[in-house]
């Protein structure tokens, strides 16, 4: 009688370290979703799993990812960038229209500097004046959109360009892998050092965590959250450009499509979108799982409508599950 | 020593508020054990007790805010079960607390008809206490507190209650007004009615009270007629006799120390309840700060840590004046801060080895790649030197309360200690840990950190400190070394009794 009562305690208490590995490494799980989800994917439609179809998975997810990037970061102090989407359409739309005029790096520094610029204007909103950084983000991303349209108009006569450093990195493939990779792997690996190897990427933590804890410890918010929304609209801009050379056809609202899926990937990610916690392996993944979600529904021939609709339910289903696994100790 | 109480009157039939045996748990702690409390007609009874002593949850139950585990309450003498706020107004009693329960964004009449209250009669009592030009259309938001607790009063007063409740409504109130409330308290009581009124004020007490019941611990330990003198017999009621928190530190004097402060504080005021506090901080000195609940310590703390903004007075540090608009102005001048409460200093989710290194990231010109190496033999010491048990140290939440208190020190441990402004550091926390951070705070100051202490425990002040000052109704009112810091000597300044002159 006795003995059996300690094997439970132990048996508890793995499960109970199992748990807290998980919340400590959110990865894992995710990835193992990742898996699952691919081997439904290849029951559904046998043979369809390939190198090509990776490459092209990866391909697809890898402008999402850096536009979840941006959510990730801004999560983390509690915030979010609405902005995102519009400003990397900007972004492209500038690039992409300034090309023929000044030339491809001119153009594409010009655009860097839209997106900066939106930044600026973000972070004065949310760090400065202290506005609610999804009202903020989404006025700025209203204004960008009418400011584009007008932008539209001077340059209508111009044409467009695509500089072919963009074109190489979105439509072109080195060992059947897209070069998108060769802007996305060094990306990732500043944004991954950025937010656990830098003192600026400790205080978004300590921002989103407990932010009266964060000026005890002499820290001025204002700062931060001004950098912060600067380096999301520069990310933001920098998709655009990739994605403005794989799609190959600039227009008023190229980017946009991304912008909520961008936060879904974030999510999915297991950041909080109540700050305080978040990482931006897990926004990779879960740009993987949306996209190999968009697969199987498109496989399932299903009407436009439904297949928007059982993707919003799996966004949700895929979310909520994974937190309550997560968050239980 | 202790002076049991003296048994109540047989007759309790003339007690308009009768409170019997009242016992309250929250969880594993003993809130209220047994509390009793009788308003006869015609009388003001003060309640008292030290922080702690279960004040507030008494008054709670006797508002119907929440229900005792045990005892009862009667009011007039009908067994009247007291349920909810509501009830207990319905049944005479009618309390009015220090802060005014009115909704700001209404104006004065929509907040009478919430309780129902007859304007007639509101005017009456608002003239009554001073204020008969007050118009009916005021935005409550718009009108200063002092008036705001007049017109919580007279609403509770043209209730006509029974038995009216005052909680500290005089704290920070102007002279003239304090006045006019006992005035208009007295003549409640001289019309046959009843009140209870809390004050930390003695001087208050003695004007208007009739008896007074201590709570000490969670029960009632005396009720007294309001005499000549009467001062030496609370102030020893409510102190009792203590656990022991250790060992003594200040068996000795130490001698002043001389020369310049490390921090000279002159005639500084902050909005709402500091008005005046002036003393001096010297390296290798803890200096002690003692005070009732509100009595503008926290201001004060708040002000030196660069939160608030001083309404006057001065500042130095080592001589040279400083003003501050940021914490973080604050830490360069030297100053650290450990906060009362613990959920505002620390990042709950994050690692104890990140709440620490902290300070270490905040100025923009440290925000590129981490100094790991540093960093890591940095939290290291602080938390060998604070024992801190770090089994659990991937998320601080998962810490136990005394493990956290630790953190929040350490982290200026290892930023580097100059000026250490602590918060009641050893709020609720267990022995064993209040036991080890005494020593610290010695070990600090012999390395000549200056270390400013508030304190709730006054058993702390010998213990901890080298000498203490008061402070009472927003002012320093006095500076006692630790070796004359006896808990009756504190309890009796802290409640504004002078010491030479006796009762005030």
């Amino acid at each position: 009688m006795s003995d059996i009562h300690p094997q439970a305690e132990t048996e508890t208490r793995a499960l109970v370290r199992l748990g807290r590995f998980l919340k400590d490494n959110p990865v894992i799980p995710l990835i193992g979703l990742l898996f699952l989800l691919i081997g439904a994917l290849e029951l559904m439609r046998p043979g369809i799993i390939s190198p090509f179809w990776a490459g092209n998975t990866i391909k697809f997810a890898i402008p999402l990812a850096m536009l979840a990037a941006c959510q990730v970061l801004t999560m983390l102090t509690g915030g979010i960038d609405l902005s995102a989407g519009i400003v990397a359409t900007c972004a492209a739309f500038v690039a992409a229209t300034l090309t023929p005029l000044i030339g491809p790096v001119p153009a594409m520094l010009t655009a860097m500097v839209v997106g900066a610029i939106v930044g600026l204007v973000n972070g004065f909103g949310v760090g400065i004046a202290r506005v609610h950084p999804l009202i903020m983000t989404l006025g700025t991303g209203l204004i960008a959109t009418g400011c584009l349209q007008v932008y539209q108009r001077y340059v209508i006569a111009t044409g467009t360009d695509i500089p072919d450093i963009l074109e190489w990195l979105g439509t072109g493939r080195t060992a059947g892998l897209p070069n998108g990779l060769f802007l996305f792997v060094p990306f990732a690996v500043f944004i991954l050092w950025l937010m656990r190897y830098t003192g600026f990427g400790r205080l978004l933590f300590a921002l989103g965590s407990n932010e009266k804890a964060a000026k005890l410890s002499g820290v001025r918010s204002w700062q931060v959250l001004m950098a912060l929304y600067v380096l999301s609209g520069l990310i933001a801009a920098l998709t655009g450009l990739l994605y403005l050379g794989m799609i190959r056809a600039p227009s008023l609202s190229l980017a946009n499509p991304l912008m909520l899926p961008s936060v879904a990937a974030a999510v999915i990610g297991g950041t909080s979108i109540f700050g305080g916690r978040g990482s931006f392996a897990g926004a990779i993944v879960g740009a993987l799982i949306l996209r190999v979600i968009e697969t199987m529904l498109t496989l399932a021939r299903m009407p436009e409508g439904a297949r928007i609709a059982l993707f919003g339910l799996i966004i949700l289903a895929v979310t909520a599950l994974y937190v309550r696994f997560t968050e239980q100790r | 020593m202790t002076s049991h109480p003296d048994p109540l009157p047989a007759s309790t039939a003339d007690a308009l508020l009768d409170a019997r045996n009242v016992a309250k748990s929250f969880g594993a702690v003993r809130a209220l054990t047994d509390a009793s409390l009788t308003v006869r007609r015609g009388e003001v009874v003060a309640l008292m007790g030290a922080n702690g002593a279960g004040k507030s949850t008494f008054v709670k139950i006797l508002t119907g805010a929440i229900r005792p585990d045990a005892g009862r309450v009667t009011i007039r003498g009908a067994e009247a079960r007291v349920g909810s706020p509501a009830e207990a107004r319905r049944s005479g009693l009618v309390p009015v607390y220090q802060e005014p329960s009115l909704i700001p964004d209404l104006d004065v009449s929509d907040n009478l008809r919430l309780g129902d209250t007859d304007a007639e009669a509101f005017r009456h009592w608002a003239a009554e206490l001073g204020h008969p030009e007050l118009r009916l259309d005021a935005m409550i938001r718009d009108l200063p507190l002092a008036t705001l607790r007049i017109i919580d009063l007279a609403r509770a007063l043209a209730s006509t209650p029974d038995v009216l409740l005052l909680d500290e409504l005089t704290a920070a109130l102007p002279t003239d007004l304090v006045e006019r409330v006992l005035r208009v308290a007295r003549a409640q009581a001289d019309d046959g009615r009843g009140v209870i009124y809390i004050s930390h004020r003695f001087a208050e007490i003695a004007e208007l009270c009739d008896r007074a019941t201590v709570l000490r611990d969670g029960r009632s330990v005396g009720d007294v007629e309001i005499t000549e003198g009467v001062e030496d017999r609370v102030v020893e009621m409510m102190l009792g006799t203590r656990i022991d928190l250790g060992k003594r530190a200040a068996e000795t004097a130490r001698p002043r120390p001389e020369g310049r402060p490390r921090l000279r504080v002159q005639n500084l005021a902050a909005a709402p309840k500091l008005t005046d506090a002036s003393f001096e901080l010297h390296p290798g000195e803890v200096l002690g700060v003692v005070a009732l609940e509100g009595q503008g310590q926290d201001e004060l703390f708040e002000v030196l840590a660069g939160f608030r903004k001083p309404a006057g007075g001065t500042i130095e540090i080592d001589g040279a004046p400083a003003r501050f608009r940021h914490p973080a102005d604050a830490i360069a001048a030297g100053l650290s801060f450990v906060p009362g409460n613990r959920a505002e200093a620390l990042f709950r989710e994050r690692s104890v080895r990140e709440n620490i290194a902290m300070p270490f990231s905040a100025r923009a010109r440290t925000w590129g790649p981490l100094r790991l190496r540093h960093e890591k033999t940095r939290v290291a010491e602080a938390v060998e030197r604070l024992q801190i048990d770090t089994r659990a140290q991937g998320e601080v939440q998962r810490l136990s309360g005394g493990n956290q208190q630790k953190v929040t020190i350490g982290r200026w441990l290892a930023h580097g200690v100059k000026t250490l402004l602590l918060f009641d550091p050893t709020r609720g926390i267990d022995v064993r840990t209040k036991r080890q951070i005494y020593p610290l705070v010695r070990e600090l100051a012999e390395q000549g950190a200056a270390i400013l202490y508030f304190t709730s425990e006054l058993g702390e002040v010998p213990l901890a400190c080298d000498r203490a000052v008061v402070i009472f109704n927003g002012r320093v009112v006095d500076l006692v070394e630790a070796t004359e810091a006896t808990e009756e000597r504190l309890m009796r300044a802290a409640y504004g009794l002078g010491t030479a002159e006796g009762a005030a």
